[in-house]
């Protein structure tokens, strides 16, 4: 037992988080900054932060990532990190000649009070940002919210590039929330598809999950450009996917630019897709595409085909409140009965949200926000599950506990395929699916007697 | 980026280019921290490191958290670390650096769990310490365990947390339960380095020695700086065992609390990793009378050699002809593996850019393949690493440095005891024997290969497609951007998902993951057919 020591006995903690269901903001801030072209994430701190997240980052998503860091040493941070961070960005744009630097803060230099936009005011002053380049900045002190509203806080932060002509440029801005590569890239295959011109922000599409060609470029193809940023403004419309990662940026938006913003759930399954579907064609003012109907058949003819293997099964589940919401709705959309809901970001919006998702659930449901693994843990521990959903760490609950355990979220350290396979949106739908069948499937076979052991399933 | 040189690279042309881009005061440090090896006999040139890291330029380095609560205390199995400070420095650290352990089926075992204080603003603005001794009572509560050991993060360090206060109060309430505290903040020193210094000074002064219970065994040692990454501490104890060597504590892969409380009951200190505990040996040596040796265990000829050495320490009969036995029953599997790969391996060449040993003892490993290191450099090692222990007294203590603390430390009263008589140091001695002895890395890499402290991702890509080597040494960042560049990266801070690469079946697993790396076809896939043959652009005629 690798978590020999978890007791099913429940005590409430005050203060010790155990086996966290969260990381901290900046590691957001620098996956959001990654999908902005041409762009160099900056850490403002010592530079363990900067290693970490960069660690994590590149353990996910098997690329390289490049992020600069202030390296604070005891100087700076007695005597403030303003020295640091305009060496910093001088050098910067010397040595990788970035088209943009993003800043985010650290706990550190927020306790020691750094104000970023003075800096930067500085750095112009000083003619350290070259002409046409570009830095922009975001409040992350780690002891405020988790990685998601870091990561929502550097969205904002692109949001606030936009410049307001007055001309519509009939673009849809969609802030997709974080979500694979892969899944940005459906996104626009979708839009494509629905013949909807759009500025995709962030977008880390063709930035991680690029192709090996012998060929090093710290800054590849993809991302945002500053340019499409800054035409915002001008957008028709923003669809904001997940309340928790994209709303801030769409509603800036919408209060500064006057351009109308929808908030919707992060299109992970059936009904969340449609919505999004539908949203799109009303904001643009399109038809929907037979073949995306066709696509929605695709998954609807899937559930119908395996729905006896679904059935009332009961599903653990852990990570992030927009993709939480969005998974819990469509589970429930199978038949299936999420039981237990942790995610480590605070906010009781998420508890009443999927209370009312899974109201219909006929037994106890568990739910979370601000909890930790180790409650997830003993939950399961007291009413175990069929299916466990969730990043990597869970595969220690997986095996002490014997549960069929799909890989979902962030950080995925030991498989691959998240970066190149969506899981958003039809397609994406399919493949979770897909996923969720080959783990209950396996498990029956692995538990059939050889007597029932089944040739055809 | 760099345009490839027709001609073979000098090393000046090549340090030439790594500096070029550079602001001219990052070149002018950079330009210190780079080197073209030229050791001669008695002359060692001089290295600038463990240094400032330049703000903005993109660093391998971690910090000195990352050094104390990561390296050095990851490794402890039944010691509740916990993490004063926001929730992400506890969760970076959690299960990444591939230590592994055996506890047994039912032996304490907190290496899976990860506990922090997920410190909040209202933490941050009227301190932390309830929040800290609560949760070092709840974590005592849940598994009375035998020591919990608390971490400072930055602002912990900042707002003034009196975080070794609240550790001793809470020890004398448990009466049963020792916590100590480690005050690593992240922005102390210039690297992980300085957090290694941290951890082990307080393992030093909470842990070491508080068990004098006897430890049975004939020929007891400790191995200091062994992390059991990838399980090269399994390796090294199986055979230590099957020589008959007792070894008390590894500090600290796969150990315990009750192993570095007993560890001053060693008669001889075996040191792996120089730079993260060098200083430990020294302390070991002054309070108790252990003295130390530099030993390698990666590497098969590294590993027998090293074996050698801890049995002529000893002077035992028995247990040399038992070391030499062992030594033989071992080596044919390596060779058999050695002569399989060398066709394939000769003659390529090697980097290595990692920590504060490694990037030294691989490349034994590596001239077992016939594999030349035309290029290394530690992450994060001080001047004694690079150049021997005689530069110690030389070395200007800078502020950064400073800020570490150095305990004092002399003769236990009751306990110090040397384990040698002078005659017989002075005998092994005049036989050739060095204690407390290292040469460095530089003496031993040929002449003109380019020695860089704390290579940075620029100058890694420069040095790559400058001298195109077969393999990229270094950690999980650099992996990527160097396989872009086509060449294969083996992380050696955590192994990827090899190991163990010591001893004699490490060295077997080392011969084969290389020769699987640089052998493996995916590096000729990178252009396309139509790439390699490009065809003139052409229309025909009648179009």
């Amino acid at each position: 037992m690798l978590l020999r020591h978890t007791p099913k006995e429940m005590t409430e903690r005050q203060a010790l988080t155990i086996n966290p269901a969260k990381t901290c903001q900046p590691i957001g801030a620098m996956y959001a900054a990654l999908g902005i072209h041409g762009c160099l994430p900056h850490s403002h701190g010592s530079q363990g932060c900067c290693a970490y997240h960069r660690s994590t980052l590149t353990r996910h998503y098997k690329e390289p990532i490049a992020a600069a860091t202030s390296s604070f040493t005891e100087g700076a941070s007695v005597f403030g990190g303003q020295a640091n961070l305009l060496q910093a960005i001088h050098n910067i744009f010397t040595v990788y000649e970035p088209e943009v630097i993003a800043v985010h803060t650290t706990c550190l230099s927020e306790t020691i009070g750094d104000d970023l936009k003075q800096i930067k005011r500085k750095a112009e002053e000083e003619g350290k940002i070259p002409k046409g380049k570009h830095v922009i900045g975001a409040n992350t002190p780690s002891y405020v919210g988790s990685h998601v509203s870091g990561f929502a806080s550097m969205t904002k932060a692109m949001a606030m590039c936009a410049q307001r002509t007055g001309k519509k440029n009939g673009r849809v801005n969609i802030i997709p929330g974080w979500v694979e590569p892969a899944d940005m890239e459906e996104l626009k295959r979708l839009t494509d598809l629905m013949g909807v011109k759009t500025i995709l922000f962030p977008d880390t599409s063709g930035v991680l999950n690029g192709p090996l060609s012998g060929e090093y470029q710290m800054f590849p193809q993809g991302g945002v450009t500053m340019a499409e940023l800054m035409a915002c403004g001008d957008s028709t419309g923003t669809l904001a996917l997940g309340e928790w990662c994209s709303a801030d940026a769409a509603r800036w938006l919408d209060a500064n630019c006057k351009v109308p913003c929808k908030v919707l759930e992060m299109p992970f399954g059936l009904a969340a897709t449609d919505r999004f579907i539908d949203a799109l064609r009303t904001v643009a003012g399109v038809a929907v595409p037979e073949a995306i109907i066709h696509e929605r058949g695709q998954l609807v003819d899937l559930i119908s085909d395996m729905h006896q293997y679904l059935f009332h099964k009961k599903v653990a589940l852990v990570g992030d409140p927009d993709q939480l919401i969005a998974m819990t709705e469509f589970l429930v959309s199978l038949d299936l009965w999420p039981v237990h809901v942790v995610t480590g970001t605070p906010g009781a919006k998420f508890e009443a949200r999927i209370r009312e998702l899974t109201r219909e659930v006929p037994c106890p449901v568990n739910v979370r926000a601000g909890g930790d693994m180790f409650l997830l843990h003993q939950w399961i521990k007291n009413e175990p599950v069929d299916l466990l959903v969730g990043n990597t760490y869970c595969k220690y609950i997986a095996r002490d506990e014997d549960i069929p355990y799909l890989r979902w979220g962030f950080p995925i350290l030991d498989r691959q395929g998240h970066q190149y396979f969506p899981t958003v949106a039809y397609k994406g739908a399919l493949r979770l699916l897909e996923k969720i069948l080959g783990v209950l499937m396996d498990r029956q076979d692995r538990d059939a007697p050889e007597q029932s052991f089944e040739l055809v399933m | 980026m760099a345009t490839p040189m027709s001609q073979p690279a000098s090393p000046a042309d090549v340090k030439a280019e790594l500096l070029k881009r550079y602001p001219a005061k990052v070149a002018r440090k950079r330009a210190k921290q780079i080197l073209i090896n030229e050791a001669q006999e008695n002359e060692t040139p001089e290295i600038l490191a463990n240094v400032r890291t330049i703000p903005g330029i993109i660093t391998m380095r971690g910090c000195t958290y990352a050094g104390c609560k990561g390296v050095v205390l990851g490794p402890s199995r039944d010691i509740v670390n916990i993490t004063h400070g926001p929730i992400g420095c506890g969760f970076y650290s959690w299960l990444t650096r591939r230590n592994q352990t055996d506890a047994g089926p039912d032996g304490e075992n907190y290496m899976t769990y990860c506990f922090s204080t997920d410190m909040q603003d209202s933490d941050i603005i009227f301190g932390g310490e309830k929040k800290l001794a609560a949760a070092i009572q709840e974590a005592y509560d849940l598994f009375h365990p035998k020591a919990i050991a608390v971490f400072a993060t930055c602002p912990v360090g900042l707002i003034g947390d009196d975080i070794h206060t609240v550790a001793k109060r809470m020890k004398e309430k448990f009466g049963d339960c020792n916590v100590f505290a480690f005050s690593c903040e992240g922005y102390k020193g210039v690297s992980q380095s300085a957090g290694h210094h941290i951890a082990n000074n307080q393992l030093f002064r909470h842990i070491v020695g508080v068990n004098d219970a006897p430890k049975e065994g004939r020929f007891k040692i400790n191995l200091l700086g062994e992390y059991n990454i990838g399980g090269d501490g399994f390796e090294i104890d199986r055979i230590l065992k099957k020589c008959g060597i007792t070894c008390l504590a590894t500090f600290s892969g796969n150990s315990t609390y009750d192993q570095f409380a007993s560890s001053h009951q060693a008669d001889l200190n075996a040191v792996m990793c120089h730079r993260s505990i060098n200083y430990v040996a020294d302390m070991l040596e002054t309070r108790f009378g252990i003295p130390w040796i530099k030993v390698n265990f990666i590497g098969a000829q590294a590993t027998a050699k090293s074996l050698r050495k801890i049995a002529q320490y000893f002077g035992d009969q028995e247990l040399l002809a038992r070391v030499e036995a062992v030594i033989a029953e071992e080596m044919p599997a390596v060779e058999k593996v050695q002569a399989e790969v060398l066709p394939r391996t000769s003659g390529k060449t090697a980097m290595l850019f990692v920590g504060g040993s490694r990037a030294h003892h691989y490349q034994e490993l590596f001239a077992e393949m016939g594999m030349k290191t035309i290029s290394a450099g530690y992450e994060f090692a001080h001047r004694d690493d690079y150049e021997g222990r005689q530069v110690l007294p030389h070395l200007e203590v800078d502020a950064d440095s400073r800020n570490i603390e150095e305990i004092e430390v002399t003769a236990d009263p009751g306990r110090f005891q040397p384990r040698k008589k002078p005659e017989e140091v002075q005998a092994l001695e005049a036989a050739g024997y060095r204690f407390k002895h290292y040469d460095g890395m530089i003496p031993e890499m040929d002449r003109g290969t380019l020695v860089v402290d704390d290579l940075n991702q620029y100058e890694a890509e420069k040095l790559v497609q400058i001298l195109k080597p077969d393999i990229f040494c270094a950690g999980i960042k650099e992996k990527y951007s160097i396989q872009k560049l086509g060449v294969p990266m083996k992380q050696l801070h955590s192994y990827d998902s090899g190991g163990p690469y010591a001893g004699f079946a490490g060295a077997i697993n080392f011969y084969r993951e290389i020769d699987r790396l640089v052998n493996s076809k995916v590096w000729g896939y990178m252009q396309a057919p139509w790439q390699k043959n490009p065809q003139l652009s052409a229309t025909f005629g009648w179009e």
